[in-house]
């Protein structure tokens, strides 16, 4: 070993210092190796587990909140939802297709090491600008990976969102989340219980690939990251359906212990966790494990992130059907270690200890005070960065916001995802704010949404991060499904660096907030931090993944006007706010001085009247206004409906902020006109402000201003500037 | 149903005839070799044996395949969907082979299909060109074989299903993977074993938006318990 050996495991001498006093000797190649994965910023949360104490964890429906694989909650009738997001940004800055296929893999691992089927998977992607041919090819490199992983293992993709902004051109965001349904009487827990219980490797061989992935993802990009290539994993998703389907199998039948994934930092990471939530001790030997290749090295065995694996804990003596089952899905499994009461993970190899540490410290990384300071660029924000100049034409701006890629229609993407095997996919990819899954055999149905304006956060974190909680629940409630719990993957910069991480500490703060006003918890979530490259951070990007639940699926609601003669209405206020907007982006070329504000009480409200009034049937379409403001929204009903609409508005101030600010809070909505006195009852009875806009009809969006004509466009044309902007720019 | 691994469409399949047809069905793991009592076997969509090699490629071998041949030999009815329909390609119980999309990519959308052989097991609920909407997803559904076959093919009626329009008209941007002529579904000489790359399991319920599969499994049904049966 070199004299300085924590730098090649990517730990500080302090941490070196700690390992030694807690071993009371110096750790070997092997336990520095283990300490190394084990206490990097991905697997310890050292920089940011003090900030996240800040998030509402409980609430009475929570069997589960962050702690074990993912979270969980009831949805009553002996059913639970088990979801949660993870990132997999830096492998796929190097290897798109590969990077974000393993993602995928590595989450759906999550969902049914609970015990849970896996029935939905959403994708939060942040690409460059496509005018840029290497972001061109991440991007189709990420949604190749996503859609040749996620359609074999026969998990549909059903939703997501994708923004387009430079701010991510050398560091993609992709954020993956995934749900899985559960019986509350059959769930598997991730612990090493039972001193004397075999523990045995389940799944794929292990090998070189994906070795050092948890330190990977734990520095910045830079100049020879393209080096790091082999840090990635290779996945098969083949073998990961064979895994599903007998892991599924094991906790049917009750044959297990316990259950966990492998994922990052490997053997060493699952095998310590199982330990450690049991109170108990683990040996392994490493001799026992299945190899793909010859001459690893017992640091590799421990630390290898092969893909498809999983550590299960059989129940004394069902060690031979444990492996009748696997063996039944043409996997291997391997006894390679037990249970022990001494509170010890001890490797060995053929018999001889190679590495002996307490469980209780691999889990112990002391926690990183990071300083805090208010990023300059704040300052820098000349007030009146909002100003700019109407357009000449209303109807060119707004097909020229339908036409910017992170507004445009996304069937360039999910056309490529499976979103219907399982065929519970109610509400499409495209078609509401949220996609809707039946529950087959009950009335209800589960909605699911992931959001989180990046370039909000960086105008103001808190704001940003209030925003992306409040638009979920908003998403969800559109489709009338009241929001239950919240997974997030919190994206963001170099943690060392004092204005990131005060962006992150305000980010969460806001997100806490606007979590506890709406009274949804956060059961799981991932922070993914060295989100830079050259010393460029990303926008601090905050994605929040949030699940609903839809009393009754006989009245689906989704954006699309479909009856001729409907009033279209406004629920909440227009505010005429241009800050942050996709609007002043395209036209002044920069993000403005602050984001919309946000109410948490009238987002509240408006969440109550979405849900009550699609539950009871008075709604024909509701879609929320977010990027694009009220205009896009009102194409995007127009878009999915196939017909137009005739609406007036009244503005005393800059009509572009009218037609184009991003204020929050608001959603349109279309009802038959006998149903207007329920909806402005309900309104009243929250405090909402609510407005007849106009009726839908025609061939033509139409929107004026008094008797002045601003926006006069065909639907037809609507579509083709939509639809046709992203195939355009990626063929 | 039978279950190869890798497919994912099995369990879709059971629900559709359990629950929504009312009628029994079983998996059928691909180890199996006994298919007697079966009116109806169905290769369901998914990656069987992770789609390596070919779509299909390997499945064939599977044991169960042998049964499955022997079966349709005896004319007994056998239905391909997507994977499926690649299995019976690659076994040689429907002629032509599956090359990749034309797009390259993979496809999940509506497509409609015009019914072109409305007097087979699986169309007798439809009528002769009536459209359906059905939606596909595949990445190597793009049907081909040579002009021999294909001339063939459409003499003897043995093209059950054509991707169309909306308006039933064959055209270009209809077809959804570049399929010779616009095939969507094809069944072999006897009549008693089809292939089709959509998917009418995903479309058999009005809570999913669309009940046009219907047609197809209320076809399959009609023939079955009118004693249809075996055809030879």
């Amino acid at each position: 070993m070199s004299d300085r050996p924590w730098e090649e495991v990517g730990l500080t001498e302090t941490e070196y210092e700690q390992i030694t006093e807690i071993l009371g000797r110096r750790p070997n190649e092997l336990e520095l190796g283990m300490f190394g994965v084990m206490w990097s910023e991905h697997c310890s949360y050292k920089s940011s587990r003090p900030v996240l104490r800040l998030f509402p964890y409980e609430a009475p429906w929570v069997l589960q909140g962050p702690g074990e694989n993912a979270g969980v909650i009831a949805i009553g009738d002996g059913r639970a939802v088990v979801f949660k997001m993870e990132s997999h940004n830096h492998p796929s800055a190097i290897e798109p297709f590969q990077g974000a296929a393993t993602g995928v893999g590595g989450i759906v691992r999550d969902i049914f090491a609970m015990g849970a089927r896996p029935i939905a998977l959403l994708d939060s992607l942040r690409f460059g600008s496509l005018e840029d041919p290497r972001v061109r090819y991440l991007f189709s490199g990420v949604v190749g990976g996503i859609s040749w992983y996620g359609n074999c293992i026969g998990v549909p993709t059903v939703g997501g969102e994708i923004y387009f902004d430079t701010a991510y051109a050398t560091n993609p965001l992709v954020n993956v989340m995934c749900v899985g349904l559960l019986s509350e009487d059959k769930t598997a827990r991730a612990v090493a219980s039972g001193p004397g219980n075999k523990v045995m490797l389940v799944g794929a061989r292990t090998g070189r690939d994906g070795i050092h992935g948890a330190s990977f993802a734990s520095e910045e990009l830079g100049e020879d990251s393209l080096r790091r290539r082999p840090a990635v994993q290779v996945g098969d998703p083949f073998k990961e359906k064979l895994l599903i389907e007998a892991c599924l199998e094991l906790v049917d039948r009750g044959c297990l212990v316990g259950l966990q994934d492998l994922g990052a930092a490997g053997i060493t990471s699952a095998a310590s966790e199982m330990a450690g939530r049991a109170g108990t001790g683990m040996e392994i030997d490493v001799t026992l494990v299945p190899r793909r290749e010859e001459g690893m090295t017992p640091y590799e065995v421990m630390i290898s992130e092969s893909q498809e694996r999983m550590l299960a804990v059989p129940q004394p003596g069902r060690e031979e059907e444990v492996a009748e089952i696997l063996a039944k899905w043409d996997l291997e499994a391997a006894v390679i270690g037990q249970v022990t009461s001494d509170g010890m993970f001890r490797v060995r190899d053929a018999g001889r200890v190679v590495a002996e540490v307490p469980v209780e410290a691999l889990a112990a990384c002391p926690v990183i005070p990071r300083e805090k300071a208010r990023p300059a660029y704040l300052e820098e924000q000349a007030t009146g960065a909002e100003e700019v100049p109407e357009p000449d034409d209303y109807g060119v701006a707004l097909l020229n916001l339908l036409s910017s890629p992170t507004i445009a229609g996304k069937a360039w993407v999910w056309r490529q995802y499976d979103h219907m095997v399982q065929i519970n996919t109610a509400v499409r990819p495209g078609a509401a704010d949220a996609a809707v899954l039946r529950l087959k055999g009950s009335r209800q149905g589960l909605a699911l949404t992931t959001d989180g304006n990046g370039r909000y956060t960086y105008l103001d974190p808190y704001t940003g991060g209030a925003i992306a909680v409040a638009e979920a629940a908003r998403n969800l409630a559109c489709c009338g499904a009241r929001p239950l719990g919240v997974t997030d993957c919190l994206n963001f910069g170099h943690p060392g660096r004092p204005e990131i991480f005060w962006q992150f500490e305000e980010a969460v703060r806001g997100m806490a907030e606007a979590c506890r006003a709406l009274g949804v918890p956060v059961v799981s979530g991932n922070v993914s931090f060295y989100n830079e490259s050259s010393g460029e951070a990303v926008y601090p990007t905050p994605v929040v993944g949030m699940v609903g639940l839809v009393e009754d699926m006989e009245r689906p609601c989704t954006m699309a006007f479909t009856n001729d003669g409907d009033l279209v209405v406004l629920l909440g206020e227009n505010t005429g706010e241009l800050g942050g907007s996709e609007y002043l982006w395209l036209a002044a070329g920069r993000p403005g001085a602050r984001p919309p504000r946000v109410d948490l009480a009238r987002e509240k409200a408006l969440v109550e009247v979405l849900v009550q009034a699609v539950g009871t049937g008075l709604l024909t379409a509701a879609h929320d206004c977010a990027e694009g403001g009220l205009a896009v929204a009102l194409a995007e009903c127009c878009l999915a409906g196939g017909r137009g609409a005739r609406v007036k508005v009244t503005s005393s101030g800059s009509l572009a902020a009218l037609l184009f600010g991003e204020g929050q809070g608001r959603a349109v909505v279309s009802l038959p006109e006998a149903n207007w006195p329920r909806l402005e009852e309900l309104c009243q009875g929250q405090g909402l402000s609510v407005q007849v806009l106009g009726r839908v009809g025609g061939g033509a969006l139409e929107i004026k201003a008094g008797d002045r004509v601003l926006v006069q466009v065909p639907v037809e044309e609507l579509r083709t500037r939509w639809e046709g902007a992203i195939p355009c720019l990626m063929s | 149903m039978v279950v190869f691994p890798g497919s994912n469409c099995d369990a879709d399949v059971l629900h559709v005839v359990q629950q929504v047809l009312g009628q029994e069905g079983r998996f059928v793991w691909h180890r199996e070799e006994d298919l007697s009592g079966f009116d109806c076997v169905v290769l369901p969509g998914g990656f069987s044996y992770g789609d390596y090699l070919r779509p299909g490629a390997i499945a064939r071998f599977s044991p169960v395949m042998r049964a499955v041949t022997a079966f349709a030999a005896a004319g007994g009815l056998v239905l391909g969907i997507c994977n499926g329909f690649q299995v019976l390609l690659e076994a040689g119980l429907l002629p032509g082979a599956m090359l990749v999309n034309d797009s390259v990519q993979f496809r999940c959308l509506e497509t409609w299909l015009r019914v072109e052989n409305a007097a087979t097991p699986f169309t007798v609920a439809c009528r002769p060109g009536q459209v359906l909407r059905v939606p596909v997803a595949h990445h190597e559904g793009n049907y081909y074989a040579d002009p021999a076959t294909l001339a063939e093919l459409e003499a003897q009626a043995q093209v059950v299903l054509r991707y169309v329009n909306q308006n039933g008209e064959e055209t270009p941007e209809a077809n959804p993977n570049g399929s010779a002529r616009n095939i969507a579904g094809i069944i072999n000489r006897y009549g008693n074993v089809l292939g089709l790359m959509p998917h009418p399991e995903r479309c058999a319920e009005p809570i999913l938006g669309n009940t046009d599969g219907r047609y197809l499994w209320n076809s399959l049904l009609s023939w079955v318990q009118q004693g249809g049966g075996r055809v030879v």
